[in-house]
């Protein structure tokens, strides 16, 4: 497979008054053409401000990258300039937002909207860009496209304006689509349909998916690969299978455990006590360290490395350590009560 | 569309009626009459100039025969001047007061948004607390004030522009820009706090995410978006220039209507005061409209009920 996207131990803090919060310590992935990565973890773990990173959209001044390289068809996104970057968003890499009740401008028609980024990365006329825009419309599913290019965002509905922008995302065929937790904001129902259409779009226009979640259905649905992300790092990868059957980070057996169940005996929802650890003063050890029920001396102290559980499959956890107690994952983080 | 502008227009006659009912009350109730300080005139003159501007009968008939001619459009008779009409004072003293109020609100706007937005591009340097200390001062110190100091060092040490009077382009230049400080002031610190809130907003993140350059994103979707509380201040502020002028006018002794209204008042002038208070209303009901039209036009959301069909 071909390498489209390679993060390469990429460290990015935001300056605030307090000190220098540390968002993300040290990523690494690698996405291929046309292949979906999942990036999951709870709030705060760093996954919007890796996406954001990657289009260089982070806050001006504030938000930095502070180290590491962001690699895209071998040029290094990190030290690009804003001219260049222009050149790549929209047109290579392009973004889905969480809410898209605030993310179409109330002020613009959508048809304008869909046409900004062809007007510039295609050097499309006016007529071309607006029956394109139309085309793009019916493709993402939406009635009387010819009609409704013409409306404005509150015309349309929550999940018909989710549409609109995955059009507006995919208008100039962009080679990775990032999307930031782009079913979040809408009612279940509409997240199927919405997820539907994405996996859709993803066999048509065989673009590449990086989708950040932290809702483990919404990976079953739509991911090949899954990155857990805690603390600013990524703490798992592996295949959806590897993931969901063999997790091997208690992390992700907690995040797995707090999944609600529909054959569930007891009705309480499990959660994963404590809070993630403060990323003004990150931990120097493994940062699940003081949430973690199966924590050791050296996890406090030091940062295990990535251990190779299978080729496609790494975790970094002192317990895949030859030295460390076998312990098996707790019976709560098993999908489909199967071991 | 059509309806609602009838419908607006309705609400506007009503207003004016009742504005000109309590003015028209309130009026008469002021101490005096017209020519009571008229020592020189004897009784019987004082009785016949009564008779002759129908201030002789009961107070009633004399609102009914006002509204009578007022739904002619005749402000009646000036009690100053012989046989000069309310009508003709309105409209050469209007010319002055609204090119004065004009120039001040074009020139206040467009000084305002500029330094506003400025200011919200550059938020948190050096630009951005200048602009913000300024803006403070603007809003502060009274526009009477600036006239004064105008006056003295570009008018008297100086000597660059005319002190007073009405003869020319040059004589607008301290008037206008007396009244535009407040106007600069209000616009920069809204257009400041709007531009701020906005760039935070998804949209431009999204806008940005399609790759365009950040001077598109900002004139096409920050500024744009920004100026919709600006319309709204604008109308109030549009009124205030207008009528707030008067202060001005006397300053730089500008035959504008504003001035006229004062006189008017101490020398219980009844059909001017009637006129001009009339004619202050009437605008400030046309203002209101226009803006509340333009607001349908800059923001889609807020188009009025049975807009489209």
């Amino acid at each position: 497979m071909e390498k489209l996207l390679e993060l390469d131990n990429l460290h990015v803090s935001f300056q605030t008054y307090g000190g220098e919060v540390k968002a993300v310590r040290g990523v690494s992935f690698t996405l291929e053409k046309g292949e979906s990565l999942a990036i999951v973890g709870e709030s705060g773990s760093g996954k919007s401000v890796t996406s954001k990173s990657v289009m260089r959209l982070l806050p001006n001044k504030i938000g930095f990258i502070k180290e590491g390289a962001i690699r895209f068809q071998g040029k290094d996104l990190a030290k690009a300039s804003e001219r260049e970057m222009e050149k790549i968003r929209g047109a290579e890499i392009s973004m889905i937002f969480q809410d898209p009740m605030t993310s179409l401008n109330p002020t613009m028609t959508i048809g304008k909207q869909i046409m900004e980024g062809l007007r510039k990365h295609q050097n499309m006329s006016k007529s071309e860009a607006k029956e394109r825009s139309i085309n793009l419309l019916k493709l993402v599913g939406i009635p009387n496209p010819e009609l409704r290019v013409d409306e404005y965002p509150h015309q349309f509905s929550g999940g018909m304006r989710q549409r609109v922008v995955i059009a507006i995302a995919l208008a100039c065929n962009p080679k990775v689509l990032i999307a930031d937790e782009p079913t979040t904001a809408l009612d279940v129902t509409i997240q199927a349909q919405i997820l539907d259409l994405m996996r859709d779009l993803q066999d048509k226009t065989g673009t590449a998916i990086i989708l950040i979640t932290h809702d483990l259905g919404v990976v079953a649905n739509l991911a090949q690969r899954v990155a857990v992300m805690y603390g600013g790092m990524i703490v798992e990868t592996g295949t959806v299978d590897e993931i969901f059957y063999k997790p091997k980070h208690p992390y992700t057996w907690g995040l797995l455990a707090s999944m609600p169940k529909l054959n569930a005996e007891s009705k309480e929802l499990l959660a994963i006590p404590g809070t993630p650890p403060d990323l003004m003063n990150p931990p120097k050890g493994c940062p699940f360290a003081a949430r973690c029920p199966y924590a050791m001396e050296v996890c406090v102290e030091n940062m295990p490395d990535a251990t190779d559980v299978s080729s496609t499959h790494k975790a970094a956890c002192w317990l895949l350590d030859e030295r460390a107690p076998k312990v098996e994952p707790p019976e709560e983080a098993v999908v489909g009560g199967a071991r | 569309m059509l309806r609602y502008i009838t419908k607006r227009v309705f609400a506007m006659l009503l207003t004016l009626l009742i504005i000109a009912t309590i003015t028209f009350f309130l009026m008469k109730l002021l101490p005096g009459s017209p020519f009571n300080n008229q020592e020189k005139l004897s009784e019987s003159q004082r009785y016949a100039l009564n008779e002759k501007y129908g201030l002789n009968d009961p107070v009633p008939v004399q609102y009914i025969n006002y509204l009578g001619k007022l739904a002619q459009g005749d402000l009646g008779y000036t009690f100053q001047f012989d046989g000069r009409t309310v009508n003709s004072m309105i409209v050469n003293g209007m010319g002055p007061s609204a090119t004065v109020g004009f120039e001040a609100l074009l020139f206040g706007t467009l000084v305002g948004l500029v330094l506003g937005i400025v200011a919200a591009l550059r938020h948190n340097s050096f630009i951005d607390y200048g602009a913000m200390i300024l803006a403070v001062f603007g809003i502060a110190i009274p526009s009477f004030v600036f006239a004064g100091l105008l006056q003295y060092y570009v008018g008297v040490k100086l000597e660059w522009l005319p002190v007073a009077f009405w003869n020319g382009p040059e004589y607008h230049i301290l008037p206008a820009f007396s009244l535009s400080v407040g106007v600069i002031a209000t616009v920069a610190r809204f257009m400041r706090t709007e531009m701020l809130e906005i760039l935070g907003t998804d949209y431009i993140l999204m806008a940005r995410s399609k790759g365009i350059s950040k001077n598109a994103v900002i004139i096409k979707h920050c500024v744009r978006n920004s100026m919709i509380p600006i319309i709204t201040i604008l109308g109030p502020m549009a009124i205030a220039l207008i009528t707030g002028s008067l202060v001005i006018e006397n300053i730089f002794a500008i035959p504008g209507i504003g001035e006229q209204f004062v006189k008017s008042i101490n020398l219980n002038d009844y059909p001017v005061i009637m006129g001009t208070t009339l004619f202050y209303s009437f605008l400030i009901v046309v203002i209101i409209l226009i803006v509340d039209i333009l607001y349908g036009i800059i923001d889609p959301r807020i188009r009025v009920a049975g807009g489209k069909s």
